[in-house]
């Protein structure tokens, strides 16, 4: 086990330049998290067309991990519909779980977080803004903008 | 004696176990829970392997046996805080049933609506929600005492707290998060002025520093077993013997009762009254060996060691860049307990790398939010020391803190 792969470079990258940080000014679905243990905040804003997510930002206050995991969340979910939200939010617990994904590979840097797995105490950091988002989609059918 | 950290460490068996990396453990985490020495170790398993049985009930040896054991460790602890009589010693599971015990009968009791409990800003959530709790039950009111800007408590500002409806002033020892020991002679002398009783949270300051029930007149005094070498589950409360034949008892159960009819009971004696049901019998042997053993290193010498690891620390971090210190900044009445954080990066990020160094350092929130929104932080890192810390720790601290910016360089900009 290396710290390497905790701090991963696309991680520290993510970190250091968030990507869709900051509130915008309009959205349809805004959803706050926070995990009661160190204190941290997240609010995820969400603008759906026609079952789509066109556009979703976060901002909040976090450690490396789960700054990351958000940006690494909003660039993996726009141009989902939501049923593919769905999906790719099953496929991000069952990585943090530290099950094989293959889908994983394909929304944004996800796969970077299968190290994060080794540090247990550190996997609810990740999975903060995807927790968070779940709150925010409804379970199945159409979603009413 | 003279006090030797080096030889201390050697009693302990976790400092052994637990090298990785060929890295030496450099345990800060003292504030939470301390390691334990094999003396307590083996006193709870020589208990369990050979004199075994229950407390105040069997006729037989064994039971006996560990009736004397158990009375021994009463002893031991009235003597460790100086308490006038044995039975003000009640065992409890912790520091935080220890407070909760005293809410929810001299509380309920004494506390009615609109009566005061005069609190600092610096509670640990154990020694704030028994009394919000209690706030729920029966609209009594809780009053903030401020802190001044070095973070130690105003003791002007308590002062102007006190009112006729003062009932109790619930205030801690020592802060789990600044460090900050308050001056406690003065305030169980404030409060003894107003007739209001006085509850110390010891749970910080009495592992470091003992305490006198007696010479501060405090009325209840709470701490744990587990932050001072002894083992987790046993907690102590102190509590002047007048208060305790006045209240109701606590939980109902065996031990506390002296007699029951099918419509009703009559309670024990002090302190039986208020240890009802089977109590953590070898955890409680085994904490009067840790006493033992602080005592055979001396309390004296133990606040000497702290006092020049904290004058270092001090000295050392405040003069490392970007470190953030939460709390008194001068040596003088602050235990070697320092929260902080370092160049912007996340508490949790800091000790996840000292960790890879193997340092544990605490991360959070310290179960003081309230706090954390007064020092305008969502969380801090936290080193605490004790009897088998040393200086070249605080040099490893330092180093080791520096690689947390290897790994997570912020981009410029």
């Amino acid at each position: 086990m290396q710290l390497d792969d905790l701090y991963r470079e696309v991680i520290v990258d993510h970190y250091n330049r968030p990507r869709n940080f900051g509130r915008p000014e309009k959205w349809d679905i805004m959803v706050e998290g926070k995990n009661p243990v160190c204190g941290d905040e997240i609010a995820i804003y969400l603008t759906v067309k026609d079952d789509i997510v066109s556009e979703c930002h976060f901002d909040g206050k976090g450690c490396s991990i789960s700054i990351a995991s958000a940006s690494v969340m909003t660039e993996s979910l726009i141009g989902k519909s939501l049923d593919e939200v769905r999906l790719v939010l099953a496929d991000f617990n069952q990585l943090l779980r530290g099950e094989v994904c293959q889908r994983c590979e394909q929304y944004s840097d996800a796969i970077a977080f299968q190290g994060v797995t080794k540090f247990p105490v550190r996997v609810k950091c990740a999975l903060l803004a995807w927790k968070t988002l779940e709150g925010a989609i409804p379970d199945s059918g159409t979603h009413q903008a | 004696m003279t006090f030797d950290p080096t030889k201390i460490r050697a009693d302990f068996p976790i400092f052994a176990a637990q090298v990785r990396n060929g890295r030496e453990l450099v345990y800060l985490d003292n504030g939470a829970t301390t390691q334990k020495p094999g003396v307590v170790i083996d006193a709870e398993r020589d208990f369990y392997s050979t004199e075994y049985g229950t407390v105040h009930r069997g006729i037989y040896h064994l039971s006996a046996v560990a009736t004397a054991q158990y009375e021994a460790a009463r002893e031991t602890v009235a003597d460790f805080i100086n308490a006038r009589l044995t039975k003000e010693i009640i065992f409890t599971r912790g520091a935080t049933e220890s407070i909760n015990l005293v809410a929810r009968t001299f509380g309920d009791r004494f506390i009615g609506k609109g009566d005061e409990i005069i609190l600092s800003e610096f509670e640990h959530h154990s020694n704030m929600v028994p009394w919000l709790m209690l706030q729920e039950r029966t609209g009594a009111r809780l009053v903030y005492v401020r802190s001044t800007p070095d973070w130690r408590l105003d003791m002007i500002d308590l002062r102007s707290k006190f009112s006729s409806r003062t009932k109790l002033v619930a205030i801690t020892g020592m802060s789990n998060v600044l460090g900050t020991i308050n001056d406690i002679d003065g305030i169980c002398q404030l409060a003894h002025e107003h007739g209001a009783r006085v509850l110390m949270d010891g749970a910080q300051l009495v592992p470091h520093f003992g305490f006198d029930v007696r010479g501060t007149d405090c009325d209840f005094l709470a701490f744990s077993s587990h932050k001072m070498l002894g083992p987790t589950g046993v907690g102590v409360l102190y509590m002047k013997q007048e208060i305790g034949v006045e209240i109701p008892p606590y939980q109902g159960g065996g031990d506390m009762i002296e007699n029951v009819r099918y419509d009703g009971f009559t309670t024990n004696e002090l302190p039986y009254k208020f240890e009802a049901g089977t109590p953590n019998i070898a955890g409680v042997i085994a904490f009067a060996k840790a006493i033992e053993y602080l005592q055979g290193l001396g309390m004296e010498n133990i606040i000497a060691h702290e006092s020049e690891l904290t004058e270092y620390a001090l000295d050392r971090l405040l003069s490392t860049e970007g470190f953030e210190l939460y709390g008194p900044k001068t040596p003088k009445h602050r235990g070697a307990l320092f929260s902080f954080n370092y160049k912007d990066i996340h508490s949790h990020d800091v000790a996840s790398i000292l960790d890879f160094a193997n340092i544990a350092v605490r991360a959070g929130h310290h179960c003081a939010q309230p706090l954390m929104q007064r020092l305008g932080v969502n969380s801090t890192a936290r080193a605490s020391f004790y009897v088998y810390n040393q200086k070249e720790e605080i040099d490893i601290l330092l180093e080791s803190l520096k690689q947390c910016e290897r790994f997570l360089k912020h981009a410029v900009g």
